[in-house]
């Protein structure tokens, strides 16, 4: 009679209704240990440390484009003081120089964005002139895409995107930091 | 008319819970697609900058982080409010940097390795001095690519 009822009982179903609780425990635990993934930033390249100090270069002074970045946050900005706000278009000036100024650079070839910062300036401002430098140039990189294949500077293909920082190269030179403010 | 008295005559059939198991599967499954494994508990409080130019990290075993910021409230008594270094889930100061980089290094795969980036996560009120001292100690031990954590910011 045993095996009768047991026969029976394997022909009944499985009983899923806990099945959602342990579902459930299962969400809850991972909603716990994780994070949601969620990281971006500005993404630079370092220059190689040297032990040596940096052979002096000089450049034409209208080809330097220098921003300086004092401990109280404020920014000098060839040799006058300027607001972050108004940082990119007069990068995007002194690179192109549409109206062929004396005093802003040669040719895109030749421009040089000189960054100095003090090490009491806070790293906010460090970043926002850092991001306002990168977003001039990508958007003279997406202005020449533009003008001569018609499309982004992200849709062009890989040799278009090397032409392309031929004529516009980011050169952006990163001085060794001033120590007048400490943290 | 009669459509609608007739239904109330009914005893309403109890709904079927058998899906149910199902739909949280999919919840579940969804939540372990976006979401990463917490690895590394915080003990400095980062609150990142907001910037534009903003580049998604995507391989997370290629990534490792360093937490630059205040010691948070329970480590201030032994550590003071200065901006620390945090690397993995303890402090840290700059000369354990290269250890660090290479005990990454060894777990990645020889021919990625080129392809390690620093995800540099600094708390926006932190003064340039320590980042900067980072950013030397980064370069002496050939990690050139960096990547300034920043929030997405609203234009």
């Amino acid at each position: 009679m045993a095996k009768k009822s047991s026969k029976d009982r394997l022909s009944n179903e499985v009983n899923a209704g806990s099945m959602a609780d342990i579902a459930f425990l299962l969400l809850i635990f991972f909603l716990v240990t994780t994070t949601i993934a969620e990281d971006k930033g500005v993404l630079v390249r370092l220059p190689p440390w040297s032990d040596e100090p940096a052979d002096v270069l000089k450049f034409k002074e209208r080809n330097v484009y220098s921003i300086l970045v004092n401990a109280n946050n404020d920014l000098l900005v060839r040799g006058e003081p300027k607001r972050v706000e108004d940082l990119k278009e007069g990068i995007k000036e002194f690179i192109m120089n549409p109206t062929k100024r004396s005093d802003l650079a040669e040719s895109s070839e030749d421009a040089i964005v000189s960054f100095k910062n003090d090490r009491g300036t806070k790293y906010a401002t460090y970043l926002e002139v850092y991001n306002e430098v990168m977003a001039a140039y990508n958007e003279l990189w997406d202005e020449y895409a533009n003008a001569k294949y018609g499309k982004d500077y992200e849709f062009l293909t890989k040799e278009q995107r090397l032409a392309v920082r031929e004529v516009i190269p980011k050169k952006l030179s990163e001085a060794e930091p001033t120590a007048f403010g400490e943290e | 008319m009669s459509k609608f008295e007739k239904k109330r005559g009914k005893s309403s059939p109890a709904i079927s819970t058998a899906s149910l198991p199902d739909i949280i599967f999919m919840l579940l499954f969804f939540f372990m697609m976006v979401t990463v494994m917490r690895d590394s508990s915080l003990k400095v409080s980062v609150i990142t900058p907001s910037a534009t130019e903003l580049t998604k990290l995507e391989k997370k075993s290629l990534v490792n982080y360093l937490f630059i910021g205040k010691p948070t409230a329970e480590y201030q008594k032994e550590r003071g409010t200065k901006p620390t270094l945090q690397l993995g889930d303890k402090f840290a100061d700059e000369d354990d940097i290269p250890l660090f980089l290479e005990n990454h290094r060894q777990k990645v795969d020889e021919r990625q390795r080129g392809l390690i980036t620093s995800s540099l996560k600094v708390d926006q009120n932190t003064t340039m001095g320590i980042v900067g001292d980072v950013k030397t100690a980064l370069r002496k031990a050939g990690q050139y690519k960096v990547n300034y954590s920043a929030k997405k910011r609203a234009e």
